[in-house]
């Protein structure tokens, strides 16, 4: 849900349409090549679960982090409070300081964006002890 | 083992990217006379981006006493840290805050004022060598002997339909 409404690039008419329906009816769907489609939520659970490993490690954390990062999309407060969570796992407390940053880096233009995932996470941010960027002041040169 | 002098670095680096490097000369290992900043490409290396916010490996690898105590204390709660502390422990993962990395820099006025500072040299030689390199014109290109080609391009009736003559009034001798 979040993806669709704050996609940061125009990807033209996207349809959910699964391949196989395309070609029984040709002219209303257009159609990838194969393969279906992932929704929104499963890629979102996809992730959250993947955050969600018990035992992640750094290196996990940090790749997970740097792949989500470089996708065309904010990540959903529940990924991010997984990933807060795993950090917390990892006694890592300056990399959910940096995901933070990323995530409202990654906002772009978008400036309601990062207020509105830090009221989501604030339960998860007060719960772990973790401060915010603007509350270190390090958001600031 | 890959090992590569710090000056040849410089191509490897990423798009909005900086490196955490300390300034070395950019000479060849073969100077065994010149001490080289080496760094060794097969291990992790840190670097500030925007687009890998999570980099292979912490900024401070090497811990005084009072780093290790913090992050011992980082073990435990995190609501008992302070923010001095906080921010220490960001700054021993990480070089530069994000908005560090986003700083503009001057650069493009050193860029564009270079470019102009060429081209304004460049104009000088060329005003230069065209005072005293290229030879003198060839004869053709004088007024008089342009004038007595035009009338001797009239008297042929060069082009008289459309083109060169056809704009030259011969009862008037002149222009139409």
């Amino acid at each position: 849900m979040f993806r669709a409404v704050f996609r940061l690039s125009a990807t033209g008419a996207r349809s959910l349409a699964r391949s196989r329906a395309c070609y029984s009816a040709p002219l209303a769907s257009r159609c990838y090549s194969h393969g279906r489609v992932e929704t929104d939520e499963e890629f979102d659970s996809r992730w959250v679960t993947y955050f969600s490993k018990p035992d992640i490690d750094a290196w996990e954390l940090r790749k997970g982090m740097n792949t989500l990062i470089g996708y065309d999309l904010v990540p959903e407060a529940k990924i991010l409070d997984s990933a807060l969570r795993a950090c917390r796992r990892l006694n890592d407390m300056a990399s959910a300081v940096r995901i933070l940053e990323a995530v409202k880096d990654k906002a772009g233009p978008h400036k309601d964006i990062y207020p509105y995932l830090l009221q989501e996470l604030q339960p998860t941010l007060s719960e772990l002890g973790i401060s915010t960027p603007e509350e270190l002041g390090i958001d600031k040169l | 083992m890959l090992r590569l002098t710090a000056g040849r670095v410089g191509s490897l680096v990423v798009s909005r990217a900086t490196v955490a490097w300390t300034t070395s000369s950019a000479r060849m290992a073969s100077h065994t006379h010149e001490v080289t900043e080496m760094v060794d490409m097969s291990q992790p290396m840190y670097l500030d981006s925007q687009e890998t916010p999570l980099p292979d490996k912490p900024y401070k690898d090497v811990l005084t006493a009072a780093d290790k105590s913090l992050k011992q204390k980082e073990k435990g709660p995190w609501s008992q840290l302070s923010k001095e502390e906080k921010i220490a422990l960001y700054r021993l993962s990480f070089c530069q805050t994000f908005a560090e990395m986003k700083q503009p820099s001057a650069e493009w006025k050193t860029v564009t004022g270079g470019i102009f500072i060429v081209l304004g040299i460049t104009g000088l030689v060329v005003l230069w060598q065209s005072a005293y390199v290229y030879p003198p014109p060839p004869r053709t290109f004088g007024e008089e002997w342009q004038a007595k080609q035009v009338q001797r391009m009239l008297d042929m009736r060069v082009n008289p339909i459309e083109g060169f003559s056809a704009n030259w009034d011969y009862e008037k001798g002149q222009w139409k």
